[in-house]
């Protein structure tokens, strides 16, 4: 199984084993990352799910889809390679995948 | 809007659990008016998945929320419930054994005999941007709701955020203030099209401004705000300004509730799950906030809580009435009720 680290912006460190077809944010959930808060459940309605990939790993992720990119609208502090987690789905491609967390996902 | 609006049972939360709950107390015959802070039913349904699949509603393979809040509406019709939207409940105060006074920020009294929180994940309210220092500007300079357009005739304003609100706002605001300037992260606007142009053609003309970044800082004393740092691709911008707009979407927050003198436990209610009632003889809460050993936050958990919530609340609204259970298949009264027989 791919593995993901997330880095929260107080420093904790989760390296974590990604089931192949989950998200992003469905790991982090279930690996109690806890600045991922995932409001509406994986809709791409809420932007609570942020995550900065790291910048080697942005063009494997890829960007965001226009529909997100209005999500990202109402997220704070974007970088241009802020992706929301929940659509970021896993694949073998992003074994060893990086993404760091906000102190802030708008609550 | 000082007279008191009397009822049997307020519900607050109009999501897909506070409208069963009109179904399963309109069968008793008790009387229900519901109060939502959205401008809109269906709660969660409504704001956060209007188009996305629900599969787990027992007997509909597949329904979307707005489709599941749309058929709760015809199911309810027959009870005639009233809503009040747009509004929120901020004080429930128990006059009588039991009875409450409850009252909402749009400054509207009820009377009633019981209350039952279906509150969901709590009130929807403004994302709050996480700028340095922004909590004293907070309704002194920086607003998340225009309440009176007339507040801010003659002032300089940065309206923040690319939807809907953020345009209309600057569309309405605009022409009464002495200088506008939207912000936004990126030169491309998910608003209605036709306001992104009326926009762009006021920008064109020279009588707004339009800056693509995000602000990341305040400038000013006690509240009172004289300019922002906008952070933009390659440098920060100082923008004077009187008042800010930060338009970023609803996030869910507790709210008043956590002052309502309710058992807690994690910011969810405490309950009998016989009754559904919480620690307060007549007040009720079911669905999403509330918690018991095996809680599961699923709508169908919400529907079985509010048929027996219903149960309990009929002892307080008809004391004198035996309550005989029985079926929708069967009994003519309650067929009578739903107006199919």
């Amino acid at each position: 199984m791919p593995k993901i680290t997330y880095i929260e912006h107080d420093g904790a460190v989760h390296t974590v084993e990604a089931e192949l077809g989950s998200t992003v944010m469905e790991t982090a959930l279930r690996n109690d990352v806890a600045s991922i808060v995932a409001e509406c459940g994986g809709s791409c309605t809420c932007a609570t799910c942020l995550v900065h990939v790291d910048e080697t790993w942005f063009a494997v992720v890829g960007p965001p889809s226009a529909e997100e990119e209005e999500m990202l609208d109402t997220a704070f502090e974007v970088k241009p390679t802020s992706r929301l987690s929940c659509q970021i789905k896993v694949t073998e491609a992003l074994d060893g995948l990086i993404v760091r967390t906000p102190a802030y996902q708008g609550r | 809007m000082s007279d008191t609006i009397k009822t049997d049972v307020l519900i607050i939360g109009a999501g897909p659990v506070g409208l069963f709950a009109v179904f399963e107390l309109g069968l008793l015959d008790i009387k229900a008016h519901l109060v939502d802070i959205l401008d809109k039913v269906g709660g969660q349904c409504a704001e956060l998945y209007p188009e996305k699949p629900i599969y787990d509603i027992p007997g509909i393979p597949l329904i979307t929320g707005h489709g599941l809040t749309e058929a709760l509406m015809r199911q309810i019709k027959p009870f005639g419930p009233t809503f009040h939207l747009g509004e929120m409940v901020t004080a429930i105060e128990n006059i009588g054994d039991p009875l409450f006074r409850v009252t909402t920020d749009a400054g509207k009294t009820f009377e009633c005999k019981a209350v039952v929180i279906a509150a969901g994940g709590g009130s929807f309210q403004p994302k709050r941007p996480p700028i340095p220092g922004i909590e004293p500007y907070e309704e002194k300079s920086v607003f998340y709701a225009v309440r009176k357009i007339e507040n801010f005739r003659g002032k300089r304003l940065l309206v923040v955020g690319g939807g809907d609100s953020a345009l209309d706002w600057t569309l309405n605001l605009q022409p009464i203030a002495k200088r506008l300037t939207l912000v936004h992260r990126r030169d491309d606007f998910r608003g209605a099209p036709d306001s992104v142009n009326k926009m762009r053609a006021l920008v064109a003309a020279g009588a707004m401004d339009l800056k693509i970044g995000q602000v990341s800082g305040l400038e000013g004393a006690d509240g009172v705000l004289t300019a922002a740092s906008i952070k933009g691709k390659d440098a920060v911008e100082h923008v004077e300004c009187d008042a800010m707009l930060p338009f970023f979407g609803l996030t869910m927050k507790l709210g008043p509730v956590a002052d309502w003198g309710l058992e807690m436990d994690d910011e969810l209610i405490k309950v009998n799950t016989g009754t559904f009632e919480t620690n307060k003889v007549g007040l009720f809460a079911i669905g999403d906030i509330n918690t018991y050993t095996g809680k599961l936050k699923l709508i169908l958990s919400g529907f079985h809580e509010a048929a027996l919530m219903a149960q309990k609340a009929h002892h307080y609204v008809h004391p004198d009435k035996r309550l005989v259970f029985q079926y929708t298949t069967s009994s003519t009264s309650l067929q009578k009720k739903l107006g199919v027989a």
